[in-house]
């Protein structure tokens, strides 16, 4: 019997009767990972024994009638972002090479209580900094639908994962859209839920009024599944908002009537690939065929919100990375004469490209003489982002439109031009601004049989909401049902 | 003639038992480094900050205590730069809107003078760590201590209102008490509880009625009040000598920094940076910005004692008593103050009150090393037997000592003194209790003049000296009366015969 033939949720209905085991599922993903990660470089740390043991103390429980959690042995895929206690936590940089946290995320806590296992650790932007996966320093990873082209990032090894199914299902992170795009890319789902529903503690921060750790699954269900598991106040967490978590999976089945899908103008102008946009209005057709009524609205300071993100975030991630230089852990520069020699070049060898551009920009956007230009100024144009999307959804539920203007590129197209790299961005770093939830799932393919992935927004904890609206658009579809032939 | 012109800069450690934004211990442990940390004052990957609710109650009460305004929203701000004992690279701290601004205190700096002291801002930080260098000079790697990150900080910004060394001192001093007395610090100098720097210049008139300023100096970590005195004075006279030199005023002249080295009695120049610091502050993403209602105020208002100001003035307007006797009681601390409210409400007699206990009682605590609560004359005894002086019941030489005898019994942890009738015991068994009965001291004096005729001729002669003697034997005979008394009969009696 093989994993992959199932729904999440025939899976799970199958690790908790026992029909399938954690330990078979487990091994068949560990075989995949062995199979394919030379060629994907999705996963940076496979600890198969540590996997398998996992997967054996949650089936030797079952197998005694113990209760087990939520998710019943399911393996999971890490993004190397999150900490694991005693396990490399690298970040895609070689800054934290051979950096082992003593402490579990809240996130990683979790899972482990929901009895997941822990399946690897995956390949990432160096800091989640990136669209494309290729400023990670382990390799870039590779879009299992063709090989020559970026899975998507900053969270490409766990969407890559997925995708191919070396996992069921993965975490990831998303600050501006490195949940989102890369499942849009790799024909999978993500989602990144509302700001303050899920803990930060132990997410190695990147721009931390931005970042949110979300799930990767290879259908609405799946992500439900997770969310359901990793969802809810942590008092460590100061942002971390106390609402009460609903069970996803008790409702994702439920499609909601009189559904109200916006499409937002702005979203349709130049630039936005013609199959793209061909699919995302069949996409609006079968909403309509659902019942759903589907409304235009407008989000008249969306042109603004690329150059405000690039700001609010390297303004954070120029504070975020101070801390490593080399003083109490991660890379440290040999033979410094000075501590500013050790500072700099402790950075400056740890530090990728990427990386030192981000610092380097929000150092300047934060000094003094600048700083009312460039980051007060972006927090206004993040308010006025989040005012648009208020009016927005006073008329609609959920918001509908693309999650990229072009499908995966192919690697080193654009990995020496970042602006076009951050123009990628330009449809999912609004949800970011403005805190809210967004989900993608598939929505047909490029003539080059390239994943189209259809991304929904909703009001601020209405993930509810978004997960139903996603399932009802899934079940009327089928294009989950297809793995790249290539795996 | 110039004026000196300092404003200062205080940093005060907060008396929580955690650390200001996660659970660690914030005691002081010098010599087991790094054992009170955590992911989140280690600065490791991932980990965030929590806000110590008690340690923005106490902030808010300090600020209180210094008459600030406190703010109804305040927020978390990132002062950054590069050090080795700052593991996050910033520190967590507050910039454009502090928790409280605009307060004064005021401390009377000579008889008739009472300097008004403003207070720009007080606000909230984190500590940093401890770097701890090889002093060898073998070149030894230097080590960093982080028991101390996270340790929550007041830093109090004054007005540039003192005018010299000695006031700068006196305000630690008032500050000291302060904080100690409200119990929000313990203002250990030693431990870095209580650490200042000083920022001095002078005001120099010019034969032409001119005035020019001096470039500003801030001279860093001060931590002790002497120190802190000897720094300003000599900054004065160095900042003096070199404007006689140079003539160089504040505009020639960038503030610059300097240590002070307490075993020269000198300051000398920190290392300058080479361009002025640009900390890149901004709002902390990991924590929310705070709101303070006035209830939260009231709250906090209603559980602070009477500041030690309030109370000093209340002792000479209530109670009657001297500056000076005032100022010995209040900078003994709040369980004193209450020592001698109680026993001079008791026995209806402050001045004496105060008389014993700046004395007799201050004298016997110091030389048992102990404290108040521990003394064995409770204020109910000393009530009870400053009552007896007052009713004239004994002399207060006896009560002297009947006092010492409850400190003899009492360390003897014999029976407990706090009965009142331990008195009665010890006056009985002594004879102490002055003759209230005319007829028997009378009949004493009878003897006595009638016994020591050639003293009274002598007495009567005009020789004073023989009425001593005289007085020495009725007071033998009858214990416990008052000599002055007894002396005026003894007049009467011879004058009259």
């Amino acid at each position: 019997m093989d994993w992959t033939d199932f729904s999440t949720m025939d899976l799970l209905d199958r690790l908790r009767t026992g029909e399938l085991t954690s330990a078979a599922v487990t091994a068949a993903c560990l075989d995949a990972i062995d199979q394919s990660n030379a060629r994907l470089c999705a996963f940076l740390h496979v600890d198969r024994t540590a996997a398998l043991a996992q997967a054996e103390a949650v089936d030797a429980r079952r197998q005694r009638g113990e209760p087990i959690g939520l998710l019943a042995g399911m393996p999971v895929a890490i993004k190397d972002v999150l900490c694991t206690q005693g396990e490399p936590t690298t970040c895609g940089s070689r800054m934290l090479e051979r950096f082992a946290p003593p402490y579990d995320a809240h996130v990683i806590t979790r899972l482990k209580v929901a009895d997941a296992v822990l399946l690897g650790r995956t390949n990432c932007d160096e800091f989640a900094m990136g669209s494309s996966g290729e400023n990670s320093a382990y390799g870039a990873t590779r879009n299992p639908w063709d090989l020559e082209r970026t899975p998507g990032g900053s969270s490409s090894g766990s969407a890559a994962a997925v995708a191919a199914r070396m996992a069921p299902a993965a975490l990831g992170s998303d600050t501006g859209g490195s949940i989102r795009q890369p499942a849009g890319l790799c024909g999978i789902v993500g989602m990144k839920p509302t700001y303050g529903r899920v803990s930060r503690y132990g997410l190695v921060a990147y721009a931390s009024s931005l970042d949110q750790v979300g799930p990767f699954a290879t259908d609405v269900y799946g992500a439900a599944l997770i969310l359901e598991a990793i969802a809810g106040h942590d008092a460590r967490d100061s942002t971390s908002i106390d609402c009460p978590v609903p069970s996803y999976t008790a409702t994702v089945e439920q499609p909601l009537a009189g559904l109200r899908v916006g499409f937002a103008r702005e979203h349709f102008a130049e630039g936005l690939d013609a199959e793209i946009a061909a699919a995302v209005r069949t996409a609006l057709d079968i909403y309509r065929s659902l019942g759903a009524t589907v409304v235009d609205v407008s989000l008249p300071h969306s042109p603004y919100s690329i150059a405000a993100y690039y700001l609010v975030a390297c303004s954070e991630a120029s504070s975020n990375l101070s801390r490593y230089d080399g003083v109490h852990y991660g890379h440290r520069a040999e033979n410094a004469k000075t501590l500013v020699e050790m500072y700099s070049r402790s950075r400056g060898e740890g530090f990728g490209a990427e990386v030192k551009r981000r610092i380097m920009l929000g150092t300047f956007s934060l000094s003094s003489g600048y700083y009312d230009q460039y980051y007060v100024k972006a927090l206004k144009v993040r308010r006025l982002i989040r005012q648009d999307f208020d009016r927005a959804f006073e008329s609609i539920d959920v918001l509908a439109g693309p999650v990229t203007p072009t499908p995966a590129y192919k690697l080193g197209e654009k990995a020496n031009d970042p602006l076009s790299m951050y123009l990628g961005d330009i449809y999912t770093i609004s949800a970011n601004l403005a805190g809210l939830p967004g989900i993608v799932v598939p929505c047909g393919f490029t003539t080059d049989r390239l994943p189209i992935g259809l991304q929904l927004l909703a009001p601020p904890f209405e993930e509810e909401r978004l997960l139903r609206a996603a399932r009802m658009f899934e079940r009327a579809t089928d294009w989950r049902a297809k793995p790249p032939a290539s795996m | 003639m110039y004026d000196v012109i300092i404003g200062l800069e205080v940093h005060v450690q907060l008396q929580t038992q955690t650390k200001i934004f996660c659970g660690c211990s914030t005691a002081f442990n010098p010599d087991q480094p790094n054992v009170q940390t955590c992911p989140v004052c280690l600065g490791l990957p991932g980990a965030l900050p929590v806000l110590n609710g008690k340690a923005l109650r106490l902030a808010i009460k300090t600020a209180l205590a210094l008459n600030c305004e406190i703010a109804r929203f305040t927020k978390w701000d990132r002062k950054q730069y590069f050090y080795p004992d700052l593991p996050k690279g910033y520190q967590i701290s507050q910039y454009d809107l502090p928790f409280s601004a605009n307060g004064i205190v005021e401390i009377a700096v000579k008889p008739g003078l009472v300097r008004r002291v403003g207070i720009i801002r007080a606000h909230l930080e984190e500590d940093a760590g401890k770097n701890l260098h090889d002093e060898t000079g073998r070149g030894r790697d230097s080590l960093v201590d982080l028991n101390r990150a996270g340790t929550p900080l007041v830093e109090i910004v004054t007005q540039p209102d003192l005018r010299s060394a000695a006031e700068a001192r006196q305000f630690l001093q008032e500050l000291h008490l302060l904080l100690t007395w409200l119990e929000v610090s313990d203002c250990n100098m030693q431990e870095g509880s209580l650490r200042c720097d000083a920022n001095v210049n002078l005001h120099v008139s010019k034969p032409d009625g001119s005035r020019v300023a001096t470039p500003i100096v801030e001279v860093k970590n001060l931590n002790s009040f002497r120190f802190t005195e000897q720094a300003i004075e000599h900054e004065v006279q160095r900042q003096w000598d070199q404007f006689q030199r140079t003539g160089k005023t504040i505009k020639d002249a960038p503030k610059s920094t300097r240590g002070f080295d307490p075993d020269r009695g000198i300051t000398y120049p920190l290392r300058e940076k080479e361009e002025a610091a640009d900390y890149r502050y901004f709002p902390d993403p990991d924590l929310v910005p705070v709101t303070i209602s006035d209830a939260d105020i009231d709250a906090i208002r209603a559980e602070m004692c009477e500041v030690p100001s309030h109370r000093r003035g209340r002792f000479q307007t209530e109670y009657g008593l001297s500056t000076y006797d005032a100022d010995v009681l209040i900078n003994q601390g709040r369980d004193v103050c209450d020592y001698f409210e109680a026993v001079a409400r008791g026995c209806g007699d402050a001045k004496q009150a105060a008389n014993w206990i700046t004395q007799d009682v201050l004298r016997e605590l110091k030389e048992r090393k102990q404290t108040i609560r521990e003394f064995p004359i409770t204020a109910n005894l000393l009530t009870a037997l400053l009552q007896k002086v007052h009713g004239k019941q004994i002399t207060l030489k006896s009560a002297r000592d009947v006092f010492g005898e409850l400190l003899v019994s009492g360390t003897l942890g014999s029976s407990p003194n706090a009965n009142p009738a331990r008195i009665d015991e010890i006056v009985a068994a002594k004879g102490l209790a002055i003759v209230q009965d005319d007829a028997a001291l009378d009949a004493i004096l009878t003897a006595v003049v009638e016994r020591n005729q050639k003293a009274v001729g002598d007495f009567r002669a005009g020789k004073q000296a023989a009425l001593g003697a005289l007085i020495g034997q009725v007071m033998k005979q009858a214990k416990g009366v008052d000599a002055q008394m007894v002396r005026q009969r003894l007049i009467e009696r011879i004058s009259g015969s």
